[in-house]
């Protein structure tokens, strides 16, 4: 690399001038609109699927997999409550956690490699992003001044102080080979070097992210969503004042993290069938490709549910160490490897 | 011009401080302020002038200092610490107006606080090695007495004032050898010459002199492992005085590694750099680690400065190791986003400490275990705090994001390498400034959550009152800043870059985009904070419509879950030492706590428990393991040699001899 020189990636039109010559100003404002439609629909049902699998796994019959979404016009339509020592805050956080999650789906290159506002923001933002509504939450979890919202808030927060890392860690290895933390550059590069996708940072990557997937959407053997065990809930114990539309945005907010993720896991490491150039037949490939990609992956992960028991509180943050130097190990491996 | 306004504002900085010592009590404060942020006006039009125009401004004159001359040149480099220094100490004398506690009124404190921030403003201006010296020793001189302001009602402002006194003259000694070292060998005491010639001296001489300098400046900087000082000092000093140390002198630290690394010596080879980035990685791991197990409000920030320092020296190591190793627009990439954090920490920081002066004057403490609920009570000052505590946990779009965005641009990008050096260091700055983040992320949600929110915890808590508006504007500016530089961050990056430019001497054309975006030139991934905050913007607007739509009657008010328990008290909240448990519990191979639980059982049954009293403390390790051997081992030095003078004159004459035969065995 020498001064001026910098290599740009190929794989990938110039951005805003190329993309606006190329694509219709409309269809790409569409990308994003229906990125962020399909986030907010395919979250709940996402939650849903893996809730079904597990419960067929187990032997019982379970809740349709659209349960979900019923639930949350159910809440959506009952009353709001809030304690009485909460402020703004409280009323605040699940609209930062639904905000920043709305953001992140339409910059995320989740059914095309150019969505439309894909040049906002990098993978950086797209952490930080996250990052953002989980410290949202944890403050309205503090602020309703009871012993389980700190409860929960100190725990999310030690095991995000870890899980953050790694995952930002986890991606940049991805970014190494691409020469860019730019998402779309990251995925239409493998998609261009296939190779890329066989070397040993994406495999320790991939497990680093995994993990973190797992910790952050607070599921096994991290966290358990169905328990509302004081001892051993983290996501519940901070949500638990909530009721009512707020409740319905913590909700939708949560599956719509689960779904974001799992989305950029399928597109990072198996990145065929995203839509890679304009048109409604691309577009139309690139959903099916993503609901297919993402329900394979929420079936595994439902599977891999009911085999685990959920963790001792204080081994989950060895969980998340071992994430952690995965991580660094594949960021580092991404170096020897060209 | 430019030069003229600095004269200016060294006139006015010191009329303020005679004020300070003569004006009688009642105008005392009014008059200073109004001085001092009139100093601090030309100083920000001088160096907003060098920074456009890229002159220098040069102030000379033999009349100060006869024999050296008094020699100040502003070129952009040191103008950008000096409109740093500028805001901050015209935030912090704004809300000095305010702030009644700590004694600041009295004559001494008076004239200290605005010779203080004179000295801040003329620092980075000095242009020779004596001027530079007699000014940083006035800065550490003025600041001393301004930390140990309350010394008379508190016994730990003696101690911190101790540490302080300690390791800051330490430091200018290490630097006062560095430089004479330097001028000696260069044969002039002007930095240009001395510039101009180093190269010409000796590798040894130079490797000295950095290390020296490094190890000086790093302390003033508060880097581990010279950084004890930083966590005592700054919580014992008054609230803006903490503020201008924190967010504007710590920065001079920076400064001198930069002006003498870069600067003075033009660079050196990669090892000097990969110390400093293995000085900054351990200073970012190590201070936010230390801040997320902190319960001292002002202690937790204190040992923030720490860990940013880290991350500003991490990006001053990684652009030398770029220079060093020939990848020059990175270089300048580096630099530029390390400087870019000392401005953006400058502004969080400063607006943290000086909402931590407010929260203290209104409760009285500044344990946050005593804290909560102050969001209500306190409607502005509360909110300042927050808009500073998410700013430093990185979080978009707040400008403490903006600046680790580009650091880690910086170090990705100067991946994959051939370079040995490189591969190795930058996944580990990486990797250090990911978990930092992580951390940091971690603290603030307990320093907001735990001091801000919910219930209050003690009476002092309840009965807080908002401070007055001054120290809500003085804070309140550099929260507003935050959020402006956040969003649109092209306001500095251009001052930066020539500041940037001034201390590498690389001159690439445009590493960094213009406009909106900040991205690296030729580099996909970019970043628009303007958009993105518009974005977050829309995206929360919107799902506060589809709430309201969906809502049917007004939120109803609540008495919070108690698992079927009345009444929910501020004893049942968990508090910062709760909080932080997990996270010490996680670390403690790192910390090693000392905890200690005392049960004592009834007389009737050992089965049943009278009382039980848990007590946990964290202290520094590097204090503990290095320091205080070091200092007991000096009192006992000391002790022995107290034996020696017994008062026996015949033993005195016996000394001399001794000593006369020594120095004659030397001398043939």
């Amino acid at each position: 690399m020498h001064e001026g020189s910098w290599s740009r990636h190929d794989g990938r039109a110039p951005k805003r001038d190329g993309v606006t010559a190329a694509w219709p100003a409309a269809t790409v404002a569409a990308t994003s609109v229906l990125q962020v439609v399909l986030v907010v629909v395919g979250g709940p049902l996402l939650v849903g699927l893996m809730r079904k699998v597990r419960c067929r796994l187990e032997g019982r019959v379970g809740p349709p997999i659209r349960q979900p979404l019923l639930d949350l016009r159910k809440l959506a339509r009952r009353e709001r409550t809030r304690p009485d020592q909460a402020s703004w805050v409280f009323s605040l956080a699940p609209l930062v956690l639904v905000g920043t999650t709305l953001v992140i789906a339409a910059v995320a290159p989740l059914l095309t490699t150019d969505p439309a506002f894909g040049w906002y923001a990098d993978l950086f933002a797209v952490v930080y992003l996250l990052l953002l509504g989980s410290v949202a939450l944890a403050l309205g979890a503090l602020d309703t001044g009871t012993a389980f919202g700190g409860m929960g808030a100190s725990r999310a927060m030690t095991i995000g102080a870890i899980a953050e890392p790694a995952l930002l860690l986890a991606i940049l290895a991805l970014s190494v080979p691409a020469h860019s933390s730019d998402l779309p550059a990251i995925v239409s590069g493998s998609l261009a070097h296939p190779i890329w996708l066989a070397t040993p940072q994406r495999l320790l990557a991939l497990v680093a992210f995994v993990i973190v997937i797992v910790a952050e959407s607070g599921r096994l053997p991290v966290d358990n969503p169905s328990t509302h065990l004081e001892l051993t809930m983290i996501h519940e114990a901070m949500i638990l004042e909530f009721a009512g539309s707020d409740l319905a945005l913590v909700k939708l907010g949560e599956s719509m993290r689960l779904a974001v993720m799992v989305a950029l896991l399928a597109d990072l490491f198996v990145p065929w069938g995203i839509a890679t150039a304009p048109g409604p037949a691309h577009l139309a490939v690139g959903l099916v490709a993503i609901v297919a990609k993402v329900a394979v992956l929420g079936v595994v992960l439902a599977a891999f549910e009911v085999a685990v028991a959920k963790l001792r509180l204080f081994r989950v943050p060895e969980l998340m160490a071992g994430a952690f130097v995965l991580a660094v190990l594949a960021v580092v491996s991404s170096l020897v490897t060209p | 011009m430019s030069s003229d306004l600095l004269v200016v504002a060294a006139v006015l900085g010191l009329l303020a401080a005679a004020a300070g010592a003569a004006a009688p009590a009642k105008l005392r404060a009014g008059l200073t302020v109004l001085l001092t942020v009139g100093a601090c006006g030309c100083g920000f039009a001088a160096a907003a002038e060098v920074l456009r125009t890229g002159h220098t401004a040069v102030v000379e004159t033999t009349r100060v200092m006869p024999f050296s001359g008094f020699s100040l040149g502003l070129d952009p480099l040191g103008a950008l610490f000096v409109g740093v220094a500028a805001v901050v100490g015209a935030c912090a004398m704004i809300f000095r107006l305010g702030y009644g506690s700590h004694g600041l009124s009295s004559r001494t404190a008076s004239s200290n606080l605005p010779l203080f921030v004179t000295t801040l403003l003329l620092v980075p201006a000095a242009s020779n090695v004596t001027t530079f010296l007699y000014l940083w020793e006035l800065m550490a001189l003025s600041s001393l007495v301004l930390v140990v302001t309350d010394h008379r009602s508190r016994a730990e402002v003696q101690v911190a004032g101790q540490w302080y006194a300690v390791m800051t003259q330490l430091g200018a000694a290490a630097i006062l050898i560095a430089l004479v070292l330097l001028a000696t060998r260069t044969g002039s005491q002007s930095f240009t010459a001395m510039a101009a010639r180093a190269e010409h001296i000796s590798t040894f001489v130079r490797d000295g002199v950095f290390l020296l300098a490094f190890a000086g400046f790093a302390s003033k900087a508060g880097a581990v492992p010279v950084h004890v000082w930083l966590p005592r000092a700054h919580p014992e000093a008054p609230g803006p005085v903490s503020a201008l140390m924190s967010a504007a002198m710590v920065n001079l630290g920076v400064y001198g590694i930069v002006r003498v690394g870069d600067g003075l010596l033009g660079g050196g080879p990669a090892w000097w750099w990969l110390l400093v980035m293995t000085v900054g990685a351990l200073s970012a791991l190590f201070g936010s680690l230390h801040s997320a197990t902190s319960t001292d409000l002002k202690r937790l920030l204190a040992y923030s400065t720490t860990d940013n320092v880290g991350l500003m020296l991490l990006g001053v190591g990684a652009s030398g190791l770029f220079a060093a190793t020939g990848h020059r627009a990175l270089a300048l990439v580096a630099l530029a986003a390390a400087l870019l954090h000392v401005v953006f920490h400058a502004v969080f920081k400063g607006s943290l400490f000086l909402s931590a002066g407010s929260v203290q004057q209104a409760t009285g403490t500044r344990d946050l275990d005593s804290l909560g609920g102050l969001l209500r009570r306190m409607p502005l000052s509360a909110p300042v705090f927050m808009v500073g505590g998410l700013a430093i946990a990185a979080l978009p779009p707040l400008c403490g994001f903006v600046s680790e965005w580009l650091l880690l641009q910086a170090m990705l990008h100067g991946l994959p390498s051939t370079n040995s050096a490189i591969a190795i260091a930058m996944p580990i700055g990486v990797g250090a400034l990911a978990l930092t983040g992580g951390l940091t992320a971690a603290t603030f949600v307990k320093a907001i959550g735990i001091g801000l929110l919910g219930q209050p915890r003690t009476e002092a808590a309840v009965s807080a009152e908002e401070v007055p508006a001054s120290m809500v504007t003085g804070a309140g500016v550099l929260a507003a800043l935050c959020l402006v530089l956040g969003v649109a961050p092209f306001l500095v990056i251009p001052a930066v870059l020539a500041a940037a430019r001034t201390a590498t001497g690389i001159t690439v054309p445009d590493p960094l985009s213009r406009g909106w975006n900040l991205g690296l030139t030729g580099v996909h991934g970019e970043l628009a904070p303007g958009l993105l905050a518009g974005g977050l913007v829309l995206a929360i607007g919107l799902a506060a419509g589809a709430r309201r739509l969906a809502q049917a009657a007004a939120v109803r008010r609540t008495e919070a879950w108690g698992c079927g328990r009345e009444l929910q008290t501020a004893r049942m909240e968990y508090t910062a030492t709760s909080f932080a448990e997990p996270l010490i519990r996680v670390f403690d191979d790192v910390l090693r706590p000392a905890q200690d639980l005392d049960v004592s059982h009834t007389a009737e049954s050992r089965y049943y428990v009278e009382s039980a009293t848990f007590h946990t403390s964290l202290d520094d390790g590097f204090e503990r393991r290095f320091y205080q051997p070091v200092a007991s081992g000096l009192r006992w030095w000391g002790a022995l040699a107290r034996r020696l003078p017994n008062g026996s004159v015949h033993r005195y004459l016996a000394f001399g001899l001794v000593a006369l035969v020594v120095v004659l065995v030397v001398v043939a």
